[in-house]
């Protein structure tokens, strides 16, 4: 049985690619399965790490922009 | 069984290095990319900030790229190894403070490295070449037949490093002699016309691609080189932090003298990512009227904070009124209420502006 852990990173203030390039740091040291939700204020993000993770076989759970903040859940998957 | 040869490119998101690996997979090389933040990509940043662009597309051309190509894509984070390359470039510097020739042989030295670790421990699927889209003649500071021979050695790539939209102008490389790749399935591309690009770009099948004017590194604008050119100047050093190359995108930038500069912020956009840095500097907010939101960069003294005031309240909508109320927020956070009257916009030097 594996322990599947959620976890979070805020990314508000950055502007992209750098959202992404933490977002793709901090997957490097998560296990298949895990979550990690994404805080953003660069509504960049809303495009770019969906298609990083589509490029890398992650999968996108949900996104939601509201107001200046966007929120991105991915699910780690074997790429 | 033929052993499965792999290639890393570097991947800036433009229609060059997009054809350069499409090339190569053609041939049957597994590619992957590798794409370098160095803090002054021109990519996305302004879009994602002001208003008016907040309609625009944003999209990280480099990503799209990688996608269009089914290729995976590395971005990875260069940006305070590059300030030695942005200050003392071995080179030289371009028509402005783009050190172009010293940019790409750093960018190919990286991924030479990513190959040689790959290589030295052995690791399964390790990268054989490297792969750019440089072109002879493309551009006049790093894309020269002279420099080609310079960033192959310099960077320690070698003949490791391939590239295949001018491959055929060039003495043949390690992948060539190996038969990794055929040199006839390459191209002779050179000088500064695009034609042979979009042209190949249309035998692919690409309609849509990146076209960035001027390229895609801010240090190639005039404007924004002149600025960091004033900003090592009155710091009396060539120096920088990424908060003062992401403030160089920013705003209208007034010195009215050495020690300090103000940055007025421009719109509604820009007013809202400079909300984020009144913590890193002092700054000056018109409450009395409508205006824009300013942060002062440098060493000002209590009474420079008035008179920058004054020169703030000139981009308010009360620049006309004889009195308009401001509050100063000083490094450290606290705040006093002054009442000022504002410069006249002739009264504003325009020798002043950045």
């Amino acid at each position: 049985m594996y322990n599947m852990a959620h976890h979070q990173l805020d990314t508000q203030g950055l502007l992209c690619p750098m959202p992404v390039i933490k977002t793709q740091n901090k997957i490097k040291e998560l296990a298949i399965g895990d979550t990690l939700e994404v805080v953003a204020s660069d509504p960049g993000v809303m495009h770019d790490i969906p298609a990083w993770c589509r490029i890398n076989g992650h999968t996108i759970v949900e996104s939601s922009k509201e107001d200046r903040l966007c929120t991105i859940l991915i699910e780690v998957c074997d790429s | 069984m033929a052993i499965q040869r792999k290639a890393i490119a570097l991947l800036s998101g433009g229609l060059d290095s997009l054809l350069a690996v499409k090339v190569i997979q053609e041939q049957g090389i597994l590619v992957e990319g590798v794409n370098f933040y160095t803090g002054f990509c021109v990519e996305g940043h302004t879009h994602a900030i002001r208003k008016k662009d907040e309609k625009k597309q944003k999209r990280n051309n480099a990503l799209w790229s990688a996608e269009l190509l089914g290729i995976k894509l590395n971005i990875v984070d260069i940006s305070e190894e590059y300030k030695d390359i942005v200050i003392n470039p071995k080179h030289g510097y371009g028509a402005n403070l783009n050190p172009c020739l010293d940019c790409k042989i750093f960018m190919v030295e990286q991924a030479n490295a990513m190959l040689n670790k790959a290589r030295q421990l052995a690791v399964e699927g390790g990268f054989d070449f490297i792969i750019t889209g440089e072109v002879i003649g493309q551009r006049p500071k790093s894309q020269r037949k002279e420099t080609m021979p310079i960033i192959a050695r310099e960077s320690g790539a070698d003949d490791r490093l391939l590239r295949p939209l001018c491959a055929q102008n060039l003495p043949a490389t390690l992948p060539e002699r190996e038969g990794w790749v055929d040199r006839d399935k390459m191209y002779d591309f050179s000088g500064r016309s695009r034609k042979p690009q979009m042209a190949l770009a249309k035998k692919f099948g690409f309609e849509d691609y990146a076209q960035p004017a001027g390229g895609c590194c801010f240090l190639t604008d005039e404007s924004y080189s002149k600025k960091l050119a004033d900003l090592w100047s009155a710091r009396g050093e060539k120096a920088y932090e990424i908060d003062d190359i992401m403030m160089l995108k920013m705003g209208r930038h007034i010195r009215p003298a050495p020690h300090y500069k103000l940055i007025v912020s421009r719109e509604e956009g820009e007013n809202n990512f400079m909300m984020g840095y009144r913590k890193q500097y002092p700054s000056i907010k018109i409450t009395s009227h409508s205006g824009p939101l300013t942060l002062i960069d440098g060493t000002p003294s209590d009474d420079d904070l008035i008179y920058a005031a004054k020169i703030a309240g000139r981009f308010s909508k009360g620049r006309m009124e004889d009195e308009m109320t401001v509050e100063i927020t000083k490094l450290g956070g606290v705040t006093t209420t002054h009442t000022i009257r504002p410069m006249r916009p002739e009264e504003v030097d325009q020798g002043w502006y950045v």
